[in-house]
């Protein structure tokens, strides 16, 4: 400020200049910046895939940010079909078909109650809703640790140890509170007069809810969607802890492959692996990110 | 946060309504559809937490054992050397984790916010982590940092001859593994989050400031940083939840090895629960966590609740 003031008419025009010379170099500087630090963030994915279409030979020899010499698809279709997990050598396939039979029925389900829920609790008003939600929404926060005893005595007395079905439920179950969340706000600034209206009109609690909510309810379905799925599809605590076996979930085969001590470590097949089991999250990360973020500020900001 | 305001709907305060077109069960019919729900959250979240409290008081070992021994499991659990290992590295990866993530996570808000022109690309990018399962990103990490063939080769290729990084298989580096790796993944999170705060002030005030000619950088130590102080607050619980719950990033990454170099309180309850046979040890783990995460959710959620209403 002191230095500005001081014997201005003088220095006015070369203080402008300075200044548009160092915005610039600003600019220079920032975006340097912000692309080595994008370069940063996709370094381990770059190498992921490289390695993936390198021979075994090549990724033991080589630089592992090199481009690979010769393109092999090899590891790719090994991890798919034939490589070993334990003993059991077919690949991750099956368990890659076990995710999508856990996550899709999953995701269904609970956003399906989420929406009916957030509905209830914000044109439905009863006393003590505040609490009920509190209740649902404290559900989100807790380490599933607290449940995995008592869910695997649970799971086992309804014959639902090691299935599909027990992931099924135990996801869509702790995923309530979170899809309530969702509705819940997204409800919340719905206008009342719409509802009022129809009531007047004589329309009926579930009219309401399929004519007039649900319709006009598609952003936060996507949202909610796609925070499901990511979740359900990424998680390992539950699928390593309830359905280790056969019906294990893709992340739970990712590690058991990488993790098997038997021969060579097959660096390629493992990242090949890796990226299969990332692919769906990614790909509709990429469709949908605008949807994936809202979703994650959802998920945070407002609880 | 305004979302949370407590407001009913005007038309369930309306007297005329029970009695003439809607019945009792009409008037009933919306908690008969949140009842399910309702009853699955009270049983299988408070209900098992219950069960869960109780087995950490209990004789169980291989097998739950129903018979009460009091204080046991929990001097058992407070006298083993990897628990105390485990909450070393979770306050050592926790706090790394959340001043890393914040911090670059607010300077890449930061950054992106100066009418960067490929803002939604960058955007992309720095956010792709989050999508990955932490499995996967253990994976991709292991592989990058492996001492024999991974980044230690690539520098020494590049003729950076005396480049060493074997911390994967250093005891008493490797939990730092477990802090770059998280980093990696959750910082774009944060990002993303200073950056809808960073949008949501206004520009009125900025203009101002700018009109009176304070420099950049006072502009944000100033008035923008302190009015973020929410978006702190929120990123602060949701890396403190996530630090508590790491779990799937460390097995995937070190296994929590080397020995148990990088064992966590989330490893710890998994091994001695379901394949070191200490049911109730495991059990008075679990509780540990969920007091850890309460002592932070509770009074957060209910000023977020209480907040709304004044």
């Amino acid at each position: 400020m002191s230095a500005r003031s001081q014997d201005r008419p003088s220095q006015d025009r070369l203080s402008q200049d300075n200044a548009l010379r160092s915005a610039i170099y600003w600019r220079a500087l920032i975006y340097t910046l912000l692309i080595v630090i994008a370069v940063i963030y996709l370094a381990p994915l770059f190498v992921m895939v490289v390695t993936s279409l390198k021979s075994l030979e090549e990724v033991r020899l080589g630089n592992m940010m090199a481009l690979p010499l010769e393109i092999t698809f090899e590891p790719w279709v090994k991890a798919w079909g034939t490589a070993c997990l334990g003993l059991d050598c077919n690949g991750i396939n099956g368990y890659f078909w076990n995710s999508i039979k856990m996550t899709v029925p999953a995701v269904a389900i609970g956003t399906l109650l989420g929406a009916f829920n957030g509905y209830v609790l914000t044109k439905w008003r009863f006393k003590g809703h505040n609490i009920v939600f509190g209740m649902m929404l404290f559900a989100c926060f807790i380490p599933f640790q607290i449940v995995l005893l008592p869910m695997s005595q649970v799971l086992g007395i309804l014959g639902l140890a090691n299935t599909t079905s027990g992931l099924v439920m135990v996801h869509v179950v702790y995923g309530l509170g979170f899809t309530t969340l969702f509705f819940r706000n997204f409800y919340e600034a719905f206008p009342d007069e719409l509802v009022r209206a129809a009531i007047m009109d004589g329309a009926k609690f579930f009219t309401i809810f399929w004519r007039i909510l649900l319709p006009n309810s598609g952003p936060i379905i996507v949202v909610t969607v796609i925070w499901q799925f990511t979740n359900i599809w990424n998680d390992f605590l539950f699928g390593a802890s309830f359905a280790s076996g056969e019906s294990a979930p893709i992340t739970v085969a990712l590690n058991n492959l990488v993790n098997s001590s038997t021969g060579v470590k097959e660096y390629n097949v493992h990242m090949a692996a890796a990226i299969t089991a990332a692919l769906p999250t990614l790909l509709v990360y990429v469709v949908a990110g605008r949807y994936f973020v809202r979703g994650l500020m959802a998920g945070s900001v407002k609880g | 946060m305004k979302q949370l305001v407590d407001r009913t709907p005007s038309y369930l305060a309306d007297e005329k309504r029970s009695d003439k077109a809607i019945g009792w069960m009409q008037d009933q019919l919306p908690k008969l559809v949140l009842a399910p729900s309702f009853t699955v959250i009270l049983l299988f979240v408070y209900g098992f937490i219950l069960w869960t409290v109780y087995l950490s008081f209990s004789a169980s070992r291989m097998l739950p054992n129903y018979e009460w021994v009091g204080l046991d499991q929990w001097e058992r659990l407070w006298n083993t050397l990897t628990w105390q290992i485990a909450l070393d590295n979770l306050f050592i990866f926790g706090s790394l984790y959340i001043v890393l993530c914040m911090l670059i996570g607010l300077m890449l808000a930061i950054l992106l916010d100066q009418k960067i022109r490929v803002e939604g690309g960058l955007r992309t990018l720095y956010l792709y982590p989050m999508a990955l399962s932490f499995i996967v990103t253990g994976t991709a990490w292991k592989w990058f940092l492996n001492p024999g063939l991974g980044l230690e080769r690539t520098m020494h290729e590049w003729g950076f001859e005396s480049f060493k990084f074997d911390w994967l298989i250093d005891s008493e580096m490797a939990i730092y593994t477990v802090v770059i790796a998280g980093v990696w993944q959750a910082s774009g999170f944060v990002m993303a989050m200073f950056l809808a705060g960073l949008r949501g002030i206004d520009n009125e005030i900025l203009k101002a400031a700018q009109i009176d000619g304070a420099p950049a950088w006072r502009i944000y130590t100033r008035i923008i940083i302190p009015q973020l102080g929410p978006v702190f607050m929120s990123a602060f619980v949701v890396l403190v939840h996530l630090a508590i719950k790491s779990f799937d990033l460390v097995i995937a990454l070190t296994g929590g090895g080397p020995g148990n170099a990088t064992e966590l309180p989330a490893t710890f309850m998994y091994s001695y629960s379901f394949t070191r046979n200490q049911i109730g040890v495991g059990a008075s783990s679990a509780v540990f966590m969920l007091a850890i995460i309460a002592a932070i959710i509770v009074p957060y959620l209910y000023s977020e609740l209480k907040g709304g209403r004044k």
